[in-house]
């Protein structure tokens, strides 16, 4: 955010206006000039302004749209009250919520575990200069790049049970998109391939940003070089790490484009947010009812920002 | 994170859009509550009229055919339309699929003068709710339309909110050539059906080609399953939410359905309807139950090898009379910029000459209007609309025959699981009912 480095400027100043009295407070605060003064005040608005009206009074309304019956049709007015009808309906009735919640744990285990150190792997062998990094740095970054249309497009050629290539190559017979055992486990191959991609770009800038001298010292003191990377490389990215923590964990909860591009999140493949969409988007219009669940998501959401932010704090604080 | 803050910031910068928190909560939260709010949408923009001029020789319409053939047809009906009433259409098209899923948001902010819709359960609720123009007088000087075309198009309240085109049947098809070769007979009742399901397993061939990914195709075999075991009234009383999926007799329907399932292809739902069409054309399976539109994936010169027969009689006392044919047609906005316009343009949609304008354009479906003529059907065509013509009773098929919510967000998921799964009919007809009973009251 960029107000974050005033407020820290703001900190930095104050060590010895503290103990003076409250006048002294005040001329502090006149060390900034008029159109200080203004740029602060639009610089905090702005973002507020739209932090506000893009996303808390969003969010808000979808809780307050949880609690009701809206279809979606006529004035705001002729909304009816359910109370918590919605959410009874969610976790009692609605036959696919509970496997959303099952794959949309399963899709963060999988890219927290396989996805995104395969990456980290893949920037640590692109750091070394090899011979046609660049074309690899491009082939693996390629799916990053892709429309989602267009992704959801070529696996489908791949696993396409009559006609596809994989089973043409295999000679098998497996149903990898209509077998609900099996095509969460396809669908996380292709998301993995893009998440890949995505990891590996990042690791590699820091990477590149790690100091050389730092490399050097340890060699001269005889680290090998995974130690080298253990013990100094990888304490030294610890920011980069969390950058890579934190996109991996929204990248599992905003899944959604693969398992709606192939079959709009059903059999096997629910998703928290294909589910959302599926109710409130398009013809349905289960406003009400598809709140419910957005609002579940935002929970989720906000059990895992709110760790990382403390995190994040205590990080700041030491 | 103080120490190399710049250099996080670069790193941060570096997120595309699409996939930083701030955008994806804002995506997320705006598109349940915002979009949802605002209500008037999103379409608005691309519906609303490209020339907007005032003056009363002018009408818009917004159109769903995106495909070629279907946008051809409407821009040399509107052409034509143009030529004899002197008032210039403007045709907004927008994707298929797209117009369908904004149809609320589209419905309530600025739609076109006239525009396409479906026969069936929504038309009547766009209606009742206000959402729709009475159109009645239009049918008062239309002519060559069956009473089941007019009680299509007809409201909740009796009067007409709906003028047909087009439409095209649902039938068992398969190709002449395989049938001839192995000697097989049309047949009339479900024990002939499981026998030459039997014989076809025999010979090598996919009894009935199936496919269910996309969630629709598996209707159409429930529809006609319920429509020969319960007859049409009790199937449009369930789709209306009066009668209970747990009752004997939608049980009885799922019941015939796990008998015959094992006579369709396997691991249905990855596969599409046009990849399952595709092994009904290469030979590989013996019959398929779909739309008209099957003939779309064979080529020009096999056209003639494709035929059809209706779903044979389950019960005696029903018969099999009743099918799915949905119809397509035009609609007119609650407020059109002009109601005299737009009333014209449907009228002249609902004339033969229109009527035949369509035959002439589209080979793949069929004209409402008896009037047309129709020497240039195809054979398939013209056994189609005898086929139609027959039916004592129509559906519209069951995503438009019921609340799109229902269909959708319950219907879809419980057929899927009922493929995967065929045992457990009572617990899946229980949480079918549970889910309706809580949509319907709502």
């Amino acid at each position: 955010m960029s107000d974050l480095p005033l407020i820290q400027a703001d900190h930095a100043v104050p060590a010895p206006a503290a103990t003076t009295s409250p006048g002294g407070r005040r001329r502090r605060l006149r060390l900034l000039s008029r159109t200080d003064r203004v740029v602060i005040t639009l610089m905090v608005l702005v973002p507020l302004i739209l932090v506000c009206g893009l996303v808390w009074l969003p969010a808000l309304a979808t809780v307050l749209l949880s609690g009701t019956n809206w279809d979606g049709i006529g004035p705001i007015g002729e909304i009816d009250w359910v109370g918590w009808k919605n959410y009874d309906d969610v976790v009692n009735i609605y036959p696919p919520f509970v496997p959303a919640i099952q794959n949309n744990l399963l899709w963060l285990a999988a890219l927290f575990v396989v996805a995104t150190p395969f990456g980290m792997f893949l920037a640590v062998l692109l750091d070394k200069e090899l011979r046609g990094s660049r074309f690899y740095q491009t082939a693996l970054y390629l799916p990053v790049v892709l429309s989602l249309a267009l992704i959801g497009f070529v696996w489908q050629l791949i696993y396409s049970r009559d006609q596809g290539l994989l089973n043409a190559v295999l000679g098998s017979n497996v149903d990898w998109y209509g077998d609900p055992h099996v095509n969460i486990w396809a669908v996380l191959v292709a998301a993995g391939w893009r998440h890949v991609g995505y990891i590996m770009l990042l690791y590699l800038a820091g990477l590149k940003g790690v100091d050389p001298s730092l490399r050097e010292a340890a060699a001269v003191d005889g680290s090998s070089e995974v130690s080298t990377f253990f013990r100094v490389v990888f304490p030294v990215l610890r920011p980069i790490n969390i950058i890579v923590l934190v996109v991996t964990v929204i990248e599992s909860l905003r899944a959604f484009d693969l398992v709606w591009v192939i079959n709009k999140g059903r059999n096997g493949l629910e998703l928290l947010s294909a589910l959302v969409t599926a109710n409130v988007v398009g013809e349905a219009s289960r406003i009400g009812f598809g709140s419910a669940l957005a609002t579940i998501m935002l929970v989720v959401s906000l059990v895992f920002i709110t760790v990382y932010l403390a995190t994040v704090m205590r990080e700041d604080r030491r | 994170m103080s120490r190399p803050r710049s250099q996080a910031e670069y790193l941060a910068r570096l997120v595309p859009p699409s996939v930083a928190g701030l955008n994806r909560r804002s995506l997320l939260a705006g598109a349940a509550g915002a979009g949802a709010l605002l209500g008037t949408g999103v379409l608005a923009g691309c519906g609303s009229d490209s020339g907007s001029g005032t003056d009363s020789k002018t009408v818009s319409v917004g159109s769903n055919a995106s495909d070629p053939t279907p946008k051809d047809v409407l821009a040399k009906l509107t052409a034509a339309f143009q030529g004899s009433s002197g008032i210039q259409a403007n045709i907004n098209t927008v994707d298929h699929n797209t117009f369908q899923e904004n149809i609320n948001n589209y419905l309530q902010g600025k739609p076109d003068d006239v525009f396409t819709w479906f026969a069936g359960y929504r038309m009547r609720f766009f209606a009742a709710k206000g959402l729709a123009g009475d159109v009645s007088d239009v049918w008062g000087k239309l002519s060559g339309f069956s009473d089941a075309f007019k009680k299509a198009s007809t409201g909740d309240d009796g009067k007409q909110y709906f003028v047909p085109a087009s439409y095209y049947p649902w039938a068992v098809f398969y190709r002449k050539s395989v049938w001839q070769q192995h000697g097989y007979q049309v047949p009339q009742t479900l024990d002939a059906l499981n026998a030459l399901g039997a014989q076809m397993k025999k010979d090598g061939l996919n009894p009935i080609a199936f496919a269910d990914k996309d969630g629709w195709p598996a209707m159409g075999t429930f529809d006609i399953l319920n429509l020969r075991i319960n007859g049409y009234q009790f199937h449009i009383d369930l789709m209306a939410g009066k009668e209970t999926w747990t009752s004997d007799k939608v049980r009885k329907v799922f019941d015939t359905w796990a008998g015959l399932l094992p006579l369709h292809q396997p691991d249905a739902l990855g596969r599409t309807w046009q990849e399952a069409a595709q092994s009904l054309q290469q030979k590989k399976s013996g019959m398929y139950l779909l739309g008209l539109f099957v003939a779309q994936q064979f080529n020009d010169n096999e056209q003639d090898d494709i035929d059809f027969f209706t779903f044979p009689e389950i019960d005696s006392t029903i018969g099999a009379k009743a099918l799915d044919a949905p119809i397509d047609g035009y609609m007119m906005a609650r407020k059109p910029k002009s109601t005299a316009n737009a009333k014209k343009l449907l009228e002249y949609i609902g004339s033969v000459d229109a009527a035949n304008i369509m035959v002439k354009g589209d080979p793949g479906t069929l004209v409402a209007n008896t009037g047309a003529d129709t020497s240039g059907y195809t054979a398939l065509q013209k056994k189609a609309a005898e086929l139609v013509g027959s039916a004592t009773e129509i559906a519209q098929f069951l995503d438009r025959d019921t609340r799109p919510d229902f269909a959708s967000t319950v219907i879809i998921p419980a057929f899927q699981q009922f493929i995967k799964d065929p045992k457990d009919i009572g617990g899946l007809l229980t949480s079918i009912e549970n889910q309706k009973k809580s949509i319907f009251t709502s």
